[in-house]
Parts: structure tokens; C-alpha cells; sequence
């Protein structure tokens, strides 16, 4: 099995300002992080009941989905994706090359907005991501992660979330 | 890939429903769905045709509750079964922790079968994983029709390692939740491995 994807308290701090931030910059609905597996990691904006984890994994297909017609006609992948609606639309693009952000919008702002300011917080959370890489290849070289919470997890752990 | 997100104390894994068209992978999400209390699981998509024939995937999102103080969320997957959409199959098995192979049991599904489980061995040596060494489970499907094959035939044609292996009416939700909890408990036990545990 692949080693797992980890989110540290710190980092998700950071996250957590860059999208709020840019939820303001941008003038969005709403605007959140995905990994291209489909996992939500963060969000932030003003859209309420809605579906988050659909959202996440319909995202992570759709991404998933069109690299796989940019490999069909020789293309490395499409890194930005958008989506007119009526009334709201979505920007979507990857960052550090694992991660999906994805920018909810209506007219209160605009696309050209939301690419300018997508584009400049793409560098800071390039940033983030390398820092959580550093840090989870530190836990390895020491042999495990201190601070796993499955190192003592037991087949009665495991038998109690089905009971 | 399993995710674990320390600052909100959840950890999501993937699990794949992988087998032959028609074979009743869209069947076992539906009755976990169904036979699962409200405020345990998100909503199930399915992206299907208008024949009801799983088009990409479906999704359901499932908490199983809480292991070691972190809230334990399985995301399940199926893929589409027909032949033609394996484009599809390949980018859902992406970033699966535990796969899930839903057998037909019908005699004239043997040949689906063998194909798709061929199938899945090369579509996850793609991503580079081997079937021989992720937490894997056998479902034989449809025990309840007239024309099964015996389990030790179908055993002997499908079984890969000492995978276990249930039989199933999904219709019905026999060892739905078997399978799932079998694949659930051997996503764990990796993640302990991987955490020195």
C-alpha cells in the first residue's frame, strides 16, 4: 500500500489562511482543497449545506477524467479546468502537482479575478506542500511516525467500529 | 491513499469495488446505503447511464466511527464493469487502499470474471500496486440463482493469495458487510504496519 497522505495542525493552519484569504481576494462563494484522490483537505466561504465530500471526489473524477484526454491527445495534462454556470461558477486548478483547489463564483467577481488571484497563491501553498513533504520524509528516515495513531490500533479497535 | 489529517483528527481511506458488468457492485453500495443509519454516511453517487449502468463511478462515503481518538471515514467506489470503460477503471483505482472483487457467481459469467480480474492485476500494476499485496477480499455474488458455479470451482479459478472470501446476495445484503468489514480490517492493520506499529 502507497504511505498515507498527512495533514499536519500547522499546515493546515497555513492552508486554512491562504483559501480564506483568497476567498476574500477573489471575491468567491466559496473556495476549497482537494487531493487529486478525492480526499477534502480544506475549505472556506459562505455556501451553506453544501455536499463537501461529493463535491471532493466528483472534483478529483473530473480532473482525473480530463488528464485522461489530455494523455489521449499527447497533452502533459490541463491544469486549469472552468465551468460557466448560470448563476455560479467554478475554477478549478492543481497545485504542487497532487493538489486540486477549486474556486466557487458568481458575478460579484469575475474569472479574470479569480485566475490573478488563484495564480498567486499557487506559489504560497507550493510552499506549504513542500514543507509537509520535508516533514513526513523527517518521520520516515526515523523509522515511523512518532506520533502515529494507528502504530497501537487492535483487531478490538477495529471489530468496535462495526459493532 | 489513506489521508490522515492530524489538525482535524480524521483519517479517509479508498476502497474499490472492482468485477465483471452486471455483477452487483453498485448493489452492495446501495444496501450499505440503504441499511446504514443517516448521520453515518454522505450521500451515494452514482454517475450511470440512463439505463442505470454505472457510467464512471459511484461514491458513498461511510463513517465507521472513531479509532484512537481520529474519526474513521471509508470512502467506497465502484467502477463501471463493462468492458469498453476501462479508461475509467484505470483513474478510479487510483489511490486505492483495499479492493473489493465482486464475482458473478452464474456459470455463463465465468469468462466475465476471469477477464476482469486479469483486468484488475494490470489496470493496478499501472498505478504500481500489486493485487498480491493490498488488502484485497473475493466476494462470490449472486449465490441465490439456479445456475451458480460450486465455490470450490469458482475458488479455484479466481482466489489470487489467501484473500478471503464470502458469498454473497447483495440484492438481499448477504455478506455485504463481511466483505466490507474484512477489506476495512485489512486497511487498518496495513496502516498500523506503515506506522511502525
Amino acid at each position: 500500500m502507497a504511505a498515507p497522505v498527512v495533514m499536519y495542525e500547522e499546515e493546515y493552519g497555513q492552508l486554512k489562511g491562504a483559501i480564506t484569504r483568497l476567498c476574500a481576494d477573489a471575491n468567491a462563494k466559496f473556495v476549497f482543497l482537494v487531493d487529486k484522490n478525492g480526499q477534502q483537505i480544506a475549505a472556506h466561504g459562505e455556501m451553506l449545506n453544501l455536499d463537501t465530500t461529493s463535491l471532493a471526489s466528483l472534483t478529483a473524477g473530473n480532473v482525473a477524467a480530463t488528464d485522461g484526454l489530455a494523455h489521449l491527445i499527447g497533452e502533459q495534462g490541463f491544469p486549469v479546468l472552468s465551468h460557466e454556470g448560470e448563476r455560479d461558477n467554478i475554477h478549478i486548478s492543481i497545485v504542487a502537482n497532487r493538489v486540486i483547489l477549486v474556486v466557487i463564483f458568481d458575478e460579484r467577481s469575475s474569472l479574470g479575478l479569480v485566475r490573478l488571484r488563484v495564480k498567486r497563491v499557487t506559489a504560497e501553498m507550493n510552499a506549504i506542500f513542500d514543507a509537509i513533504d520535508r516533514k513526513v520524509d523527517r518521520e520516515r528516515e526515523m523509522g515511523f511516525a512518532l506520533d502515529s495513531p494507528f502504530a497501537e490500533i487492535t483487531e478490538e479497535d477495529i471489530d468496535a467500529l462495526f459493532s | 491513499m489513506t489521508f490522515i489529517n492530524y489538525a482535524s483528527r480524521e483519517i479517509n481511506c479508498k476502497i474499490v469495488y472492482y468485477g465483471p458488468g452486471l455483477g452487483g457492485k453498485t448493489t452492495n453500495l446501495q444496501f450499505i446505503y440503504d441499511s446504514t443509519a443517516q448521520q453515518a454516511k454522505g450521500k451515494l453517487i452514482s454517475l450511470a447511464t440512463e439505463t442505470d449502468r454505472t457510467l464512471f463511478f459511484d461514491f458513498l462515503p461511510l463513517d465507521l466511527g472513531t479509532v484512537r481518538g481520529f474519526k474513521t471515514r471509508f470512502h467506497l467506489y465502484t467502477v463501471p464493469g463493462q468492458v469498453f470503460y476501462d479508461a475509467s477503471r484505470k483513474l478510479i483505482l487510483k489511490g486505492v487502499d483495499g479492493v473489493v472483487f465482486v464475482a458473478d457467481s452464474q456459470r455463463e459469467r465465468m469468462d466475465a470474471n476471469v477477464e476482469s480480474l486479469f483486468n484488475l492485476e494490470a489496470n493496478l500494476k499501472q498505478h504500481g500496486y500489486e493485487l498480491t499485496k493490498l488488502p484485497y477480499v473475493l466476494q462470490l455474488n449472486k449465490r441465490d440463482l439456479p445456475n451458480v458455479v460450486a465455490v470450490d470451482e469458482l475458488k479455484a479459478e479466481l482466489l489470487r493469495r489467501d484473500e478471503p472470501v464470502f458469498e454473497g446476495v447483495a440484492s438481499r445484503g448477504v455478506g455485504v458487510f463481511d466483505t466490507l468489514k474484512a477489506v476495512a480490517k485489512q486497511v487498518l492493520m496495513e496502516l498500523r504496519k506503515s506506522s511502525g506499529g
